[in-house]
């Protein structure tokens, strides 16, 4: 440990750390705009500087390491006049509409502004008039909001390996744009949304649904369903005070119904669903020993990205749809079916922690031939606090109510698909049971679990070894596609998750790019798997039921028609 | 600047380059100078050359003033920004030029014949403002003068020596 001194406090620091680090570490808070953690320091917004003594200028905190013996004050008068005038020269060039901004109340610029308390901007900067791009069915593009912090190019290369968007031009022109400026749409982009968790602004964030949902609620024309996907149970909390990764499964049924929802159902259901098919359908190339290894297909930006970098691995995806696609087109027949409701009429509403989600709900395939989508809208966690907001919903009286039946209580195996190396945990479970007719005993992958890149494990089933990897985060994924694809990789079963995390971590949760608070999270998911009865997708008796009355059974005709789904290679500049 | 010369294709250009991103300004230099400009097509290429994103490329080569994403027009015209030309008016002379030819520096009007730059001085600060259209200089300009030269320039379709 080295010794440093910050704001006249002797602490210990790790030798290494960053001032910020280290400062944070002692307690101490230090504005940022431009860093994120975890990646290399990029020293572009000078927000964070402090007082070093001895050196003649003041110094960026986030991009220069404890030395020992250091003074360091990080609330000097000289560091905040800084910090304002950095603020109030970002201010100058802004448009000021934040009463209106989407990013409104959850922006950093704005909360800078109101902790620093600019009181005024004495300076008239030059402000953009570039177009909005509303080009995406996830994400929409400001440019004009942009205060060039180069987060979201950084997470788009350097977390997710895409690269759709990089700074373009020079001095005051400089922009973030797509490359030859392209639509978004147009681009490599896989909606995932992380830009939109990235940006301090208002200049990314997601494309509108609430309207259109609580239009629809109130012209009472339609049935409207609501289901809502595993991560939303440890992630809406956060909207209103909860500790990170607070379980709010009951509050979230509750909220959805008193909106005005006719049934709300729980995604853990598709999610087992899911795992019916993708464990037979991998059992069943395992034993047919073809089309090794099997890729999970229930990340739709994975499966953009793949249609993208990878067209000759396409018929390594699994060809089940996602759990949300699955629970929309099994509410649009199967209980459509048994409650006597016409599917035309039926208006299903996904709550998801993902910006992909709403892409993946417009693809044509995913809707039947009469051209009924299995999904209609998809709202974000995000966008479910703003729906809650606009109906007064209170969410601390909010008593706690089950999900709707007939798609039963929520399973462990169903509530860990919110987490990177759930999918595959899930059908691990269950691909032990379809090879060997037997429960699991241990039932617990660690290996598989948590927020390192790849994650590798062997797992012995009967006589065979399954050799199986998961990608957390898509810039992992193109290592292992890559293995792949030159014929070299040992792997069975692959599953990959483009958001850090996982679904945990999706673009469609709380602004803000936390791999901390997406820990928590996850925690928070694997203890409620634990506290669950039912922990295998086989057993869950909803499961059981709808095959019964309905499929038949995994890979069935019907399950193919209603379930599955196909892949096409996309070609766009990359 | 008007050639008939065969160009090359353009993984003969590249080829001698290592597949490494640090070559990334030589390549686009030498592209620039077989074809005249960087066409999204040459992006393309290189981007999958070099196994770098296009958003990169396209990134670098709007960056710097050196390098031209638009063919360049029959007729080039180079408005002086210069010291001695801006104290001469030439901002207002930009202006009439982009309303005269209806296209911002740095692009080609639609039929091809004319594309517009600046340039941070000719060296010619005696006939300011200035310009230099296809390598010939114009001075003590006015937006009279100019819209004269613009017009029988466009009507002939070329620069008269």
């Amino acid at each position: 440990m080295i010794n440093i001194t910050i704001n006249n406090r002797k602490i210990e620091a790790t030798p290494g750390a960053t001032i910020l680090e280290a400062a944070q570490a002692a307690g101490e808070k230090i504005p940022t705009l431009c860093h994120i953690k975890e990646l290399f320091p990029s020293g572009a917004c000078r927000m964070c500087v402090v007082e070093v003594k001895g050196k003649p200028n003041l110094t960026p905190s986030c991009a220069f390491p404890v030395e020992e013996g250091m003074e360091i004050q990080t609330r000097s008068p000289r560091v905040i006049n800084a910090r304002r005038t950095i603020t109030q020269l970002l201010l100058a060039s802004h448009p000021f509409d934040c009463l209106t901004c989407p990013k409104n109340g959850y922006c950093e610029l704005q909360s800078l502004s109101s902790e620093y308390g600019i009181d005024r901007v004495p300076f008239q900067g030059k402000t953009r008039h570039h177009y909005t791009d509303f080009s995406s069915p996830s994400i929409i593009r400001e440019p004009d909001k942009c205060i060039l912090c180069g987060r979201c190019v950084r997470i788009c290369e350097e977390i997710q390996g895409v690269a759709a968007i990089d700074f373009t031009r020079r001095g005051f022109d400089t922009m973030v744009l797509p490359p030859f400026e392209m639509d978004l749409s147009e681009t490599t982009c896989v909606n995932c949304g992380q830009c939109t968790l990235a940006c301090p602004t208002g200049a990314l964030h997601e494309v509108r649904a609430v309207e259109k949902v609580i239009q629809t609620l109130q012209e009472g024309k339609k049935y409207l369903v609501a289901q809502a996907a595993p991560a939303i149970r440890v992630s809406l909390g956060d909207f209103f005070g909860l500790p990170p990764g607070t379980n709010v499964t009951g509050k979230v049924a509750a909220a959805l119904r008193r909106m005005g929802f006719r049934q709300v159902f729980d995604t853990d259901f598709a999610a087992d669903l899911t795992i019916m098919e993708e464990g037979t359908e991998l059992v069943s190339r395992i034993r047919k020993n073809e089309k090794l290894p099997l890729f999970t297909s229930c990340c739709p930006a994975w499966v953009k990205y793949a249609e993208i970098y990878y067209p000759e691995l396409l018929p390594n995806i699994s060809t089940c749809k996602s759990p949300q696609e699955m629970m929309g087109a099994t509410i649009k027949s199967y209980l459509a079916q048994k409650q006597n409701i016409d599917p035309k009429d039926i208006f299903v509403v996904s709550v998801m922690p993902c910006t992909a989600k709403k892409y993946e709900a417009e693809r044509p395939e995913l809707s039947s031939e009469a051209g009924i989508a299995d999904v209609d809208a998809v709202i974000t966690t995000r966008q479910l606090n703003r729906m809650m907001r606009i109906f007064g919903i209170e969410f601390g009286s909010l008593e706690e109510e089950d999900f709707d039946r007939p798609f039963g209580a929520p399973t462990g195996s169903g509530d860990i698909f919110a987490a990177s190396g759930g999918v595959m945990e899930s059908a691990l479970r269950t691909a032990y049971h379809l090879l060997t007719g037997k429960d699991l005993e241990k039932l617990d992958f660690e290996d598989v679990r948590g927020m390192s890149g790849v994650k590798e494990a062997a797992v012995t089933i009967g006589e065979r070894t399954i050799r199986i990897a998961v990608a957390n985060r898509l810039g992992n994924a193109r290592q292992i596609a890559e293995r792949v694809k030159q014929g070299n990789s040992p792997w069975d079963f692959i599953e990959i998750m483009a958001c850090p995390g996982g679904c945990a971590g999706g673009g469609g949760q709380l602004f803000g790019y936390d791999p901390e608070r997406v820990q928590k999270r996850i925690t928070a998911i694997y203890s409620l798997d634990r506290s669950r009865t039912v922990r295998m997708s086989y057993k869950n008796p909803a499961i059981t039921a709808v095959y019964k009355e309905f499929f038949g059974e995994p890979g069935s005709h019907k399950a193919h028609e209603l379930l599955h789904t196909e892949y096409e290679p996309r070609v766009v500049q990359k | 600047m008007e050639t008939t010369q065969q160009t090359r294709p353009i993984d003969e250009v590249i080829a001698k380059y290592p597949k490494a991103r640090e070559h990334l300004i030589s390549i686009l230099q030498e592209v620039q100078a077989e074809y005249g400009f960087l066409s999204t097509e040459s992006i393309n290429r290189i981007s999958s050359y070099l196994n770098l994103p296009s958003s990169k490329i396209f990134g670098v080569a709007t960056f710097y003033n050196q390098f031209k994403l638009n063919a360049p027009g029959r007729i080039q015209v180079a408005i002086c920004r210069g010291t001695a030309c801006h104290v001469k008016g030439s901002l207002n002379l930009l202006d009439s030029c982009r309303q005269l030819l209806g296209i911002e520096v740095g692009q080609t009007s639609k039929d091809g014949l004319f594309s517009l730059e600046t340039v941070a001085c000719l060296g010619c600060c005696s006939i300011a403002p200035a310009m230099m259209v296809n390598g010939q200089f114009f001075g003590r300009l006015d937006k009279k003068k100019l819209e004269y030269l613009i017009e029988t320039w466009r009507a002939s379709g070329r620069v008269e020596e």
